[in-house]
């Protein structure tokens, strides 16, 4: 199939960028999204221009460097999909495909698709650990974990830290990314003993880095590729309030 | 962490507006109890005895004070955040499909507020104003059945209340959820719940008060009193219009 693409070109983050239209052809409905890039990028290069630059690494939705906003929604048109993941059989002939960066002051562009989400490692810094003696590991089966908990907090551990949900977000918050991260550890005894610490001290770090807040909208769980729950805000804000009414000095 | 630095953080001030946002919901209750006296049409008898117990008990006009306090701090904080919230993406998307991941209203709550509070400004110079001003100033308490009979007789007003309504209730159906879900009690298992009374709320409550200035101006009319033959002749002609 044929495709005409506008894609958001920037050479480095202070240059001004704009859109550029490319015409693709002869695309298979079995490429994925990002073969197309290659596809085009190849073409790019052998023509002396510059190729696209765009975040990728394991192709198979699991390590979070994807990155696009297509057509008005992160990682496109599919459900609990990475855009690595997207195929082409989504498209037909003919199609114009807008792709963006995500937009966020805290992710601000390096080039082209290509935007810094280091505030997302700095919240993980902040507190997005466990705090343990060093010697040898203790068997894992040691502590019993209620089942629910275990699937719960797995379910949120599952959060790959793509950022879709900022750049879904009409408020442009962190939340999801930081309620999955705060749950995930606070749901087991591991994370129990810092849990108040852990909770304030990332939700400061959040807002520190300029992410919005959040007004309980929804988009974010609605283009999560891992289908985080919102559900995780509601809990991470029972943590907050946890930390802030607790009698211990936080 | 102390109080000041608690509640200055995003989730912080959402507490505030989750707080804030609940007590005004309480008093929506408790003025929509009050006024729907009025459908008893007695002339106002028990509406106007409970509004001068609201309009002169000391507790309750304390409560009035906090009750604009909470207002504004909601209105206020709700519309800093809004602007807070917009700046934080400089460069916008040229192309967005939001309706594909979230409902209009949720993304709607600063020009719904906006839309209330003109509302508010309108509804509080009609008949608050005005009372309190009398008690203060002038020859003690208003007659307010009275007051709603003479302002609901303009079908403008009407208009005006019913607009308000619906601004409100739409405000409600995202606003109801969303303080229980910044309070962490939308869990799993009362998430469902805690939806649904909130949108039977936003239905219900907006409703009863929108009957009141359509209940009046049919009233004035004169279409309680009419033959409904003489009442759908009324109607086949308005329509024709
Ligand atoms: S919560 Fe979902 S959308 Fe947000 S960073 Fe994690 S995986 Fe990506
Ligand atoms: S490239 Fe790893 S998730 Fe898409």
């Amino acid at each position: 199939m044929n495709l005409t693409l506008k894609v958001w070109r920037q050479k480095n983050a202070k240059a001004k960028g704009s859109f550029e239209t490319f015409k693709v052809s002869d695309i298979s409905s079995e490429m994925s999204f990002l073969e197309m890039f290659d596809v085009l990028n190849e073409k790019l290069i052998n023509e002396g221009k510059e190729p696209i630059a765009f975040d990728h690494d394991c192709r198979e939705g699991i390590c979070g460097s994807c990155s696009m906003y297509v057509n008005g929604r992160p990682h496109g048109p599919w459900k609990h999909t990475t855009v690595c993941q997207l195929h082409m059989r989504e498209y037909k002939d003919g199609d114009t495909i807008t792709v963006e960066p995500w937009r966020a002051n805290s992710f601000p562009v390096i080039k082209d698709l290509v935007t810094d989400r280091s505030a997302f490692d700095r919240i993980i810094q902040a507190g997005g650990y466990i705090s343990v003696n060093t010697g040898n590991a203790v068997d894992a089966n040691a502590i019993p974990i209620e089942k629910q908990k275990a699937d719960d907090s797995f379910a949120a551990a599952a959060c790959i830290g793509c950022g879709a949900c900022v750049a879904a977000c009409p408020n442009t918050s962190g939340m999801l990314f930081l309620s999955a991260k705060v749950s995930h550890l606070a749901l087991l005894p591991q994370g129990d003993p810092e849990r108040k610490k852990r909770a304030a001290d990332m939700i400061h770090q959040h807002d520190s880095e300029g992410f919005g807040s959040c007004t309980n909208i929804g988009a974010c769980e609605a283009e999560c590729p891992k289908g985080i729950s919102l559900e995780n805000i509601n809990r991470m804000n029972k943590e907050y309030m946890g930390s802030i009414f607790s009698g211990s000095k936080v | 962490m102390n109080w000041k630095t608690a509640f200055s953080t995003n989730i912080g001030k959402k507490l505030i507006m989750g707080a804030t946002g609940i007590f005004l919901v309480i008093f929506l209750l408790v003025h929509c109890y009050i006024n729907a006296q009025v459908f008893f049409n007695d002339g106002g008898a028990r509406f106007n005895e409970l509004a001068h117990f609201m309009g002169t008990n000391p507790v309750i006009r304390t409560v009035e004070i906090g009750l604009f306090v909470f207002l504004f701090w909601h209105a206020i904080l709700g519309m800093r955040l809004y602007f807070k919230n917009k700046a934080r993406r400089s460069v916008g998307y040229a192309v967005t499909a939001r309706s594909q991941n979230s409902n209009w209203y949720s993304r709607s709550m600063a020009i719904l507020g906006t839309l209330i509070l003109l509302f508010l400004i309108i509804h509080l110079r009609n008949f608050w104003g005005p009372n309190r001003y009398s008690q203060t100033f002038g020859s003690g308490e208003r007659d307010l059945f009275s007051d709603m009979a003479e302002h609901f007789s303009n079908i403008f007003v009407v208009l005006v209340y019913v607009a308000g309504c619906v601004a409100l209730a739409w405000h409600l159906v995202h606003g109801f959820f969303s303080a229980f879900q910044t309070f962490g009690l939308a869990t799993h298992r009362y998430k469902g719940i805690i939806k649904n009374v909130g949108i039977a709320f936003s239905i219900i409550i907006p409703l009863i008060f929108a009957l009141m200035p359509l209940w009046f101006y049919a009233g004035a009319q004169g279409w309680f009193d009419m033959h409904p033959s003489v009442f759908m002749e009324h109607m086949a002609a308005a329509a024709q219009f």
